[in-house]
């Protein structure tokens, strides 16, 4: 894991977006993290606008740690998995809360990825880390700029392991990007980045 | 492009609105307000963050109303969250009206009266109608305009149509519109007991008591300190034993005043007042 060596531990929250073709790549990367990932990981997938029930137990299947729907002021709390409700967009607000609303569609979406993105960054700054999938729009990409100028590390699925590229080239073109991972390696960067945040927990504790 | 929005100033402009026009936006989930205050920017191509402030520090009464209504989200639905209708349908109405006599209904945050057409077809199907008095509030005065006209797009309306049929609605919703000059013209007989007033509910009190009490998908606009108020505002407008119900995705756990509600459906988010 010699690449992610040197990411540092100052996160605090990680936001993934994803869209057409990232069912399956989510999937992988939920039942490859440890019971005890230490990060929460904030996720918006575009979904069917009007079916509120079956997608996060459909995910639920798969992942180690359950994954929640954030209720409207709902605390964010470490080693807990959120998944943006149908319908509604998912932000994140002052006092680490999650903040949901009725907002026009944005991209065409709603919840979408670049509200999270963009509210996550302003409340998290630099110690957020940005991760966006496979997609065929161009949601996220104004989203992953933001966390690059506050200093977030952006992370893309590698267009070519994509199934749909459009969404994480487009943030490719615009912005600037940490790492372009495929499927594993964001699994390896995400086990490594715990290890790093933990690593400092136990520091803290000594 | 436009600088990103600081809290100092959106604290600036919230304190300019608040002396000038007497309407606090302070508590406002910051989130959303922000973005609603950058839509606004870019909307009406304002320069700076700066020149909106000297805009609204000069404007008129009648320019500070079309700011309000672009500052308020107003999307909403007819049958929205289907699933909650039916509840309704089923257990909440038949419930209130083998105890009562007559009915209350308080609309808070009624937007463009979806809601308000939606609560009067149930009503209608259940052949009670004429038991209930419906009052329907919002802070936005044009959006309320819309509500009393009841003409929706007809885009608008395949979304309502389907979401009526899940709610198990009794028939098909074209009974109950009908197509002029490319809208819904709405059966205004559904309404025409309906009174529709502007009500803030950040700085308005309690103005009547009701059975039922529908405020969804308005206090995820605000932060919570003022949920916290408003929820005293909403408690004193309840008998005791009646209904509180929010948005799906809202709570009332995190709430001051929680403990003198009761959860009657999670799922739902219908509350029923316990205690006084
Ligand atoms: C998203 S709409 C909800 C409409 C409907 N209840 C629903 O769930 O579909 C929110 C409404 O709350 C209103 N609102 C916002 N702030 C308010 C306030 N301070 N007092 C009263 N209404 C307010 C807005 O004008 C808007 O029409």
């Amino acid at each position: 894991m010699d690449k992610f060596n040197s990411i540092g531990n100052q996160y605090k929250a990680i936001v993934i977006g994803g869209s057409a073709g990232s069912f399956q790549v989510i999937n992988k990367i939920l039942s490859s993290l440890p019971r005890d990932f230490e990060l929460p990981i904030i996720m918006c997938l575009h979904r069917l606008r009007h079916v509120r029930n079956g997608f996060v137990e459909a995910l639920n299947i798969k992942s180690n740690i359950e994954i929640k729907e954030p209720l409207d002021k709902e605390s964010i709390k470490k080693n807990s998995i959120y998944l943006a409700p149908a319908n509604y967009h998912l932000g994140v607000d002052i006092g680490n809360t999650f903040a949901l609303s009725t907002d026009d569609l944005v991209n065409n979406s709603r919840p979408s990825i670049d509200i999270l993105l963009q509210t996550a960054s302003y409340v998290y700054k630099h110690k957020l880390v940005g991760i966006l999938l496979s997609g065929a729009n161009r949601d996220g990409a104004s989203g992953m700029q933001k966390i690059a100028e506050r200093g977030g590390l952006t992370v893309i699925q590698d267009p070519k392991d994509c199934l749909i590229d459009t969404m994480p080239a487009s943030a490719l073109k615009l912005t600037t990007i940490d790492y372009s991972l495929n499927t594993d390696g964001i699994i390896e960067f995400l086990l490594a980045l715990d290890k790093s945040i933990k690593s400092v927990a136990l520091l803290k504790n000594e | 492009m436009i600088q990103e929005i600081e809290i100092t100033q959106l604290r600036t402009l919230t304190e300019l609105i608040k002396t000038r026009f007497n309407y606090d936006f302070g508590n406002y989930a910051m989130s959303s307000f922000k973005r609603r205050i950058q839509r606004i920017l870019e909307l009406y191509k304002f320069s700076s963050f700066d020149a909106l402030l000297e805009k609204i520090n000069t404007c008129d009464k009648k320019y500070f109303q079309d700011f309000i209504s672009e500052i308020t989200v107003n999307v909403t639905e007819m049958f929205r969250d289907p699933s909650f209708w039916v509840e309704l349908r089923e257990n909440i109405l038949p419930n209130l009206l083998m105890d009562n006599q007559t009915i209350s209904i308080w609309h808070a945050g009624c937007s463009s009266g979806e809601e308000v057409y939606s609560m009067a077809i149930t009503l209608k199907e259940l052949d009670c109608l004429e038991k209930v008095r419906i009052v329907a509030t919002d802070v936005d005065m044009a959006i309320l305009q819309k509500a009393r006209e009841g003409a929706y797009s007809i885009k608008n309306m395949e979304l309502n149509a389907k979401n009526y049929e899940r709610a198990k609605g009794a028939f098909s919703i074209d009974k109950y519109y009908k197509e002029q000059n490319g809208k819904a013209m709405m059966d205004k007989s559904l309404v025409k007991d309906v009174i529709y007033r502007e009500h803030n509910l950040v700085s308005e009190v309690s103005f009547g008591k009701f059975d039922l009490i529908l405020c969804r998908n308005v206090m995820i606009y605000f932060n919570q300190a003022l949920q916290n108020q408003v929820l005293k505002v909403f408690h004193e407008s309840l008998f005791k034993n009646s209904y509180l119900i929010v948005g799906s995705k809202e709570s009332l756990i995190w709430c001051e005043i929680a403990n003198k509600f009761t959860v009657v459906n999670n799922e739902e988010k219908v509350y029923k007042k316990t205690k006084e």
